[in-house]
């Protein structure tokens, strides 16, 4: 019976608790996150020995020019997904922050430093509006963003017609496919602030109070609420990144190409979602990790790398990259087979008939 | 062995069934018989295998040994939808019904009766509908939409639909949780009518004068077992829970004189369009004082309005003094407040995350080091708290999903005792708890007051609220119709008063 009291807890009488149920390898090794990683290492082995010029110094380097939008947007699309939202509308986004930076420069005359800033600040803007209209309106996010994924591109487009700005200057339209360490080197500038955005959101997500409201909120939005959890200021505050990163993306794609279009980027959200996805993101929220989804993103861009290395056409690059994403879908069951079954033989056993449905 | 039920002619029959899941065993050797015309109690602590059996009987579950038998014939269910056809109905505490169709709609949702042309027959569904609850001495408009029916009713759906596919066997899960005394003594009339058509009812149910009332047998469990049954004439209640937690329970209700200081929270005029009006009270350090009232008669709604989960739109809080903001729970709990909602499983805790990060919540702001955040400091943080209250569980990362309720309350209490709050709110402290638990529980409030914390308890048990509160606020329709000190506060005097303008007696109301 119990004696509890007020008292601050200290380690006198009260009960002790092992911090994990399971070894430390288990809790590693038997995740979705990890599956990723080790199907990455394994295509990417596999194509480094046998797809011809797979192992050549371009390779690497134009893998990350292009899957450089899909990794800067996958990392607030990863913080939306958790909340149990998502973000349709990121490459309108892409596609407005083009066509603002063509006409601010192009047009107006402004310096691309100031059209760029300016992008980023209507980016935020953007995702502010579906921000507020899921989070204090209470409007389902799928609804909200299909609508604006068609209002921000319809005004990208308004903005340029069918026309495309090309005269950017050479030293920014350069600076895009810089190499971080020279020329050999297989790493393109955009990675430095990929590398900054990846360490704020890891720190944001798994190592803040931040991050387990996200998760708390996906999981048991009632619950995060009763806790103190600021389930409204959280939900706007991620579709605010989403946006602000998606124009910054949009930058970096106008300026690597040096061509500012309306229609640029376009349908590039449904690869992000599915990389995330890919990564072990659940799609009904509460569930992922960052390093997960960065690998989803490389695996996918490994895969139609090697693909096109093999003269292989788009559309069977999409058939393998879509039958990847059912089987990861798949393998959440299969892992949590696994599990069970691995904890029933580790704890010796008791015949169980039927597979147990309640254990995850 | 179940002597008394009458064997022969079981109309229920379980015996030495057993259910594990991993390598956890929810139910070792659970027997039951239920005699047809009888009403028969299954009782034990959370955790007995109460529920697991219900799940064997109704086809959610399978087992994995041991005999089950209907009408005398062995039976194996691989789904609801076989127990139902073999004539086995289960009522749970909440209904599950489909808010948009009708009541009838949801009667015969799957089996709607077919005129000509395969069109459904709606006037022959709603005739039969009336029947059905003419049946059962009811009133409730067949053509309404099910959504807003209160859970008493939605409880009597389920039961009409029972009815229709001619169940031979009722279990009712923990029916009259959620019901104010009137609802409870309606229930009873028609489980009493189900009984005299030669209907076969098990009833769950933590209340031991319920049980007493209604029912003829009783069959007791306890850690997945069967321990007795015996004819209700024949028992009494301390030999019943002694049975229940195989050690004699010290009292219910150990509410020790606490010394009363200073007020701590004031609320003043607080009233929301609808729901309360013009509510003002206090409550001081050391002090616990009661809701009590009827369900639905706006107290929880008061209790999350104080907290800032809901809105208000007239009125103020105060907690020592400073005002609260409103709408903001974040501020409630800087304020110093603490907040343990009526349901754990949607509102109290996340039962999808560990113990630790849920014991964790609310204090983790502060756990940081260098502006990171650990499941390393998570872990000394909520691991002393989770021992203070006993949590059991084999590790912190353990989800709450597959706790019992008292367990999960542990970890709700946990969570808020970590915030070392002034002011405790708590709803329902021991609703779905079983016996043991509770009386650590109040134990626990008391003890708390004892040390200084001002209390403000909600709940719906009159024994509970007459035995912990120093003080007894009651309310009725949205307004507080008495304030009761401690000697004052009989049952009769918190009844009229809950029923102050409501004209028909309660009696009985939950015990």
């Amino acid at each position: 019976m119990s004696t509890a009291t007020l008292d601050r807890p200290d380690d006198r009488a009260a009960r002790a608790y092992p911090a994990y149920s399971r070894p430390l390898w288990r809790r590693v090794l038997l995740t979705r996150e990890f599956a990723v990683i080790a199907l990455l290492v394994a295509v990417y082995s596999y194509s480094y020995a046998n797809v011809p010029n797979f192992d050549g110094p371009l390779t690497l380097y134009y893998l990350f020019l292009d899957i450089a939008p899909i990794l800067l947007i996958a990392l607030p699309m990863t913080l939306v997904i958790i909340t149990g939202e998502i973000d349709l509308s990121v490459a309108s986004v892409m596609g407005l922050s083009s066509a603002l930076v063509g006409v601010l420069h192009a047009d107006a005359g402004w310096s691309l430093l100031a059209a760029a800033l300016a992008a980023i600040v209507v980016g935020a803007v953007c995702g502010a509006f579906n921000g507020f209209l899921v989070a204090y309106v209470g409007l389902p996010s799928l609804a909200v963003t299909i609508g604006t994924l068609a209002l921000y591109r319809g005004i990208a487009q308004g903005l340029l017609g069918t026309k495309a700005i090309t005269d950017f200057p050479d030293r920014w339209t350069d600076l895009a496919k810089e190499r971080i360490f020279g020329d050999g080197s297989s790493y393109p500038m955009i990675l430095i602030p990929f590398v900054v955005l990846l360490v704020l959101f890891a720190w944001l997500l798994h190592f803040s109070s931040f991050g387990r409201g996200v998760y708390e909120i996906g999981l048991n939005d009632e619950a995060a609420h009763f806790s103190g959890v600021d389930v409204e200021r959280t939900k706007l505050l991620l579709f605010v990144l989403a946006g602000a990163v998606s124009a910054f993306a949009g930058i970096y794609f106008t300026l690597r190409f040096g061509s500012a279009r309306g229609d640029n980027a376009n349908g590039l959200e449904l690869q992000v979602i599915a990389a995330v996805l890919l990564g072990g993101v659940s799609i009904f929220g509460g569930r992922g990790a960052l390093h997960g989804v960065v690998a989803g993103v490389v695996l996918i861009g490994v895969i139609s790398s090697a693909m096109r290395l093999e003269q292989q056409t788009v559309n069977k690059i999409n058939i393998v990259i879509g039958a990847l994403l059912v089987l990861s879908v798949i393998s959440t069951t299969l892992l949590g087979w696994a599990q069970a079954f691995l904890s029933r033989r580790g704890r010796g056993a008791t015949t169980s008939s039927g597979p147990s449905t309640n254990e995850r | 062995m179940p002597g008394t039920a009458p064997e022969g002619g079981a109309a229920l029959e379980l015996r030495d069934v057993a259910k594990s899941f991993g390598s956890v065993a929810a139910l070792r050797s659970g027997s039951l018989s239920v005699g047809p015309g009888s009403i028969h109690a299954l009782v034990g602590e959370n955790g007995a295998g109460k529920s697991t059996l219900v799940k064997i009987v109704a086809g959610v579950r399978r087992r994995d040994s041991g005999v089950l038998r209907l009408h005398g014939e062995d039976v194996d269910f691989g789904s609801t939808a076989e127990s139902k056809a073999a004539g086995v109905a289960v009522i749970y505490q909440e209904p599950t019904l489909f808010p948009d169709l009708s009541v009838t709609e949801n009667i015969f949702l799957g089996r709607q009766p077919l005129g000509r042309g395969r069109r459904i027959d709606r006037a022959a569904m709603y005739a039969e509908a009336e029947r059905l609850f003419a049946g059962l001495g009811v009133h409730i408009d067949p053509r309404r939409p099910a959504q807003g029916l209160s859970i008493a009713d939605q409880q009597i759906i389920e039961i009409a639909k029972a009815i229709s596919l001619d169940a031979s066997v009722l279990i009712m899960d923990e029916p009259t949780a959620a019901l104010s005394g009137v609802e409870v003594e309606r229930l009873f009339a028609v489980a009493r009518g189900l009984r005299d058509e030669g209907r076969a009812l098990v009833f769950i149910s933590h209340r031991f004068d319920e049980v007493f009332e209604l029912c003829d047998t009783v069959t007791v469990m306890r850690d997945g077992e069967y321990v007795s049954t015996d004819a209700i004439a024949e028992t009494s209640v301390p030999q019943i829970v002694s049975r229940m937690v195989g050690r004699e329970v010290a009292e219910l209700f150990p509410k020790t004189p606490a010394e009363i200081g200073d007020v701590v929270l004031e609320v003043e005029g607080l009233s929301s369009l609808g729901t309360f009006h013009d509510v003002s009270f206090s409550v001081r350090a050391g002090e616990i004082v009661g809701l009590a009232g009827l369900v639905g008669a706006g107290r929880s709604e008061i209790a999350r309005a104080v907290f800032g989960v809901d809105r208000y739109d007239a009125g103020a809080v105060r907690l020592a003094g400073t005002p609260v903001p409103a709408r903001s729970p974040r501020s409630a709990i800087r304020a110093g407040m603490a907040f343990v909602p009526e349901d754990r499983r949607k509102q109290g805790l996340v039962t999808d995350a560990s113990v630790a990060r849920n014991v964790a919540a609310v204090i983790r702001r502060g756990l940081s080091h260098a502006g990171l955040l650990t499941n390393r400091d998570e872990n000394r943080a909520a691991g002393p708290w989770a021992g203070r209250l006993e949590v059991k569980t084999s590790a912190l990362d353990m989800h709450a999903t597959t706790m019992s309720g008292g367990n999960q309350q542990k970890v709700v209490l946990a969570k808020w005792l970590a915030t070392e709050p002034r002011l405790l709110i708590i709803d329902e402290p021991t609703r779905g708890i079983d016996v043991g638990t509770k009386a650590e529980v109040h134990r626990l409030l008391s003890d708390l007051a004892g040390q200084g914390m001002a209390i403000l308890m909600i709940s719906s048990e009159l024994p509970e609220v007459l035995g912990m509160a120093d003080r007894v606020l009651v309310v009725c329709e949205g307004r507080i119709t008495a304030e009761l000190p401690r000697d004052e506060a009989t049952p009769e005097a918190v009844m009229h008063a809950a029923t102050a303008t409501v004209h028909h007696t309660a009696e009985g109301i939950s015990a």
